[in-house]
């Protein structure tokens, strides 16, 4: 399996499965059923997604004896980030990235 | 009962399985796109060290080579050096390396870290560079952009600065 970028892009094009990354991203290595606990979505629509999600190496899995657990793998993300950033504009843009985050806070 | 947490890391190169095991035990590979070298002999039982590039020869990271199978399959315990013969301060790292045909799927297993520390913070931002360095050096034969290092970039100037005085 080699994953295209056109499988990363339309992996992340969808909120449910970006709130999947985001739960991974909380609490890494989960099982199918922690996952599906306090969600909306069936058990039928998580395993389509994260099956998905796996397909864009998004997400990688080991198994634990019966269980398969779940982990946000970011590297096709930082590879795409790679593309298009240099090393010159890294601390510029990590530095607007926070600056937006202090502003966002000071409002709330 | 400390917490402890875990990375899986995974990505496909296209590559043989010997030549990404090399990319990584390989100092003057690694420096090219690791921004570190990793020395050892690579044997079970053996010390390794992963070491500065900039010339100063720092030890940043050290532990032990618990399992080496080359070349599919390295264990390694990992420290900061501050924390050498404190085994609660130890992590461990799995490399696991299958050739699938034309590519090779390598999963990067961090695991035994303790939960919200410093070090789980570092190396959850450590390894996804790592491995996209790793995967566009095998496949491209440089490392990308922003990974260009001020180490490799001396070495460079050093070599060409030594080639010029030969022809002077």
């Amino acid at each position: 399996m080699v994953v295209d970028e056109d499988k990363v892009f339309k992996a992340l094009a969808d909120p449910s499965r970006r709130q999947l990354l985001d739960r991974l991203h909380h609490k890494n290595g989960q099982t199918l059923s922690e996952l599906c606990e306090g969600h909306d979505m069936s058990r039928q629509a998580v395993t389509k997604h994260l099956n998905l999600l796996e397909e864009a190496n998004l997400v990688a899995t080991t198994r634990q004896g019966r269980e398969k657990l779940h982990y946000l793998n970011p590297v096709p993300i930082n590879e795409i980030y790679m593309r298009w950033i240099g090393k010159f504009e890294q601390g510029r843009i990590q530095a607007l990235h926070n600056l937006k985050q202090a502003l966002q806070e000071k409002d709330q | 009962m400390i917490e402890k947490t875990e990375f899986v890391y995974t990505t496909y190169i296209t590559s043989t399985p010997q030549k990404v095991w090399d990319a990584i035990t390989t100092p003057e590979f690694a420096s090219q796109y690791w921004g570190k070298k990793n020395v050892s002999d690579w044997k079970p039982g053996s010390k390794w060290n992963m070491v500065s590039i900039d010339g100063s020869e720092i030890t940043n990271i050290t532990g032990e080579v618990l399992e080496s199978r080359p070349p599919s399959r390295l264990v390694l315990s990992w420290a900061s050096p501050e924390n050498l013969g404190n085994k609660s301060e130890y992590s461990r790292v799995t490399f696991e390396i299958e050739g699938m045909g034309e590519v090779v799927r390598l999963n990067v297993i961090h695991d035994q870290l303790k939960a919200g520390s410093e070090m789980a913070g570092g190396i959850s931002r450590g390894w996804p560079m790592v491995l996209s360095g790793l995967k566009s050096f095998l496949e491209t034969g440089k490392a990308p952009d922003i990974m260009a290092i001020k180490g490799s970039c001396s070495a460079q100037s050093q070599s060409q600065a030594q080639s010029q005085a030969k022809v002077a």
